[in-house]
């Protein structure tokens, strides 16, 4: 069988990636998909420890499930603030939306 | 190398190559296609881990509802064929330090402290008693996060709405 091991460091790669495009990325939206990337992340770190800890109430399984939750609300709202800037902006890369860098 | 651990390091190669992608590719439609690659490797995995209803959740909610989102708002903002425009800032170099130092962390963490659960607990048939959970025991977060939804989607109207008279 594959150790919990495999998948704890599977899954800190994956956060590692969506970190380094979360820091690096100009264009918003390339942002919002690495923050996505970090979700699924922590969300394979969760399930895995579900299933390979003894537990009660299945609590890896059911705080992933409110992660994706949170993680569409997020989208959603990431999207429109993004659609936002474009219209006031004409641009939706971060590094020239500047507005109150001193 | 039993047949779990070939299909485990097949699915992990094929999602973190996606997901290398997704954050190095320079054209951001090809991101988002990356991206739902990597989805699929997730909910792969996931079954993987005996949790068929997140396997589905995660197709449903991401492959189906994110990604579309995602494409919608690339199509909306950028000139998809905008060429030789520079896709990251001049923080990438101590951003991969960082990164990378984060990583050798958390692996050393990972090989150096945990010791136990080398083997996985005996399969039991999770969707209905979380159904049962999610209805019972955790009904009040359940609850709070349908009010989230609501609001997130009430903002998310607001926001992207267009204003009707501008000053």
């Amino acid at each position: 069988m594959v150790p919990l091991s495999h998948y704890l460091i599977l899954s800190a790669a994956l956060f590692a990636i969506g970190m380094f495009g979360a820091l690096t990325r100009r264009n918003a939206i390339g942002i919002l998909m690495a923050l996505e990337l970090m979700f699924n992340a922590v969300n394979l770190n969760f399930v895995a420890f579900s299933r390979y800890l003894p537990q009660t109430m299945l609590q890896g399984q059911i705080f992933a499930i409110f992660v994706i939750t949170v993680a569409a609300a997020e989208a959603a709202v990431g999207l429109a603030i993004v659609l936002g800037l474009y219209r006031n902006f004409k641009s939706v890369n971060v590094d020239e939306i500047n507005l109150m860098k001193g | 190398m039993t047949v779990t651990q070939a299909v485990f390091f097949l699915l992990a190669a094929f999602t973190l190559g996606a997901a290398l992608l997704v954050v190095l590719a320079t054209n951001i439609v090809h991101c988002a296609i990356a991206l739902v690659f990597t989805f699929f490797g997730v909910a792969a995995l996931y079954v993987l881990l005996d949790a068929e209803f997140l396997a589905a959740v995660q197709v449903l909610l991401y492959v189906g509802g994110i990604t579309i989102l995602l494409l919608f708002a690339i199509m909306l903002t950028s000139r998809i064929s905008a060429r030789g425009v520079k896709i990251m800032n001049e923080q990438a170099g101590i951003s991969a330090l960082v990164v990378f130092a984060i990583l050798a962390l958390m692996v050393f963490a990972n090989l150096k402290g945990l010791v136990l659960a080398a083997a996985p607990l005996p399969a039991s048939y999770a969707t209905a008693s979380l159904g049962r959970l999610l209805l019972t025991t955790y009904v009040l977060p359940f609850e709070v996060v349908s009010i989230l939804l609501l609001a997130a989607m009430v903002g998310a109207i607001i926001l992207a709405k267009r204003e009707r008279e501008k000053d």
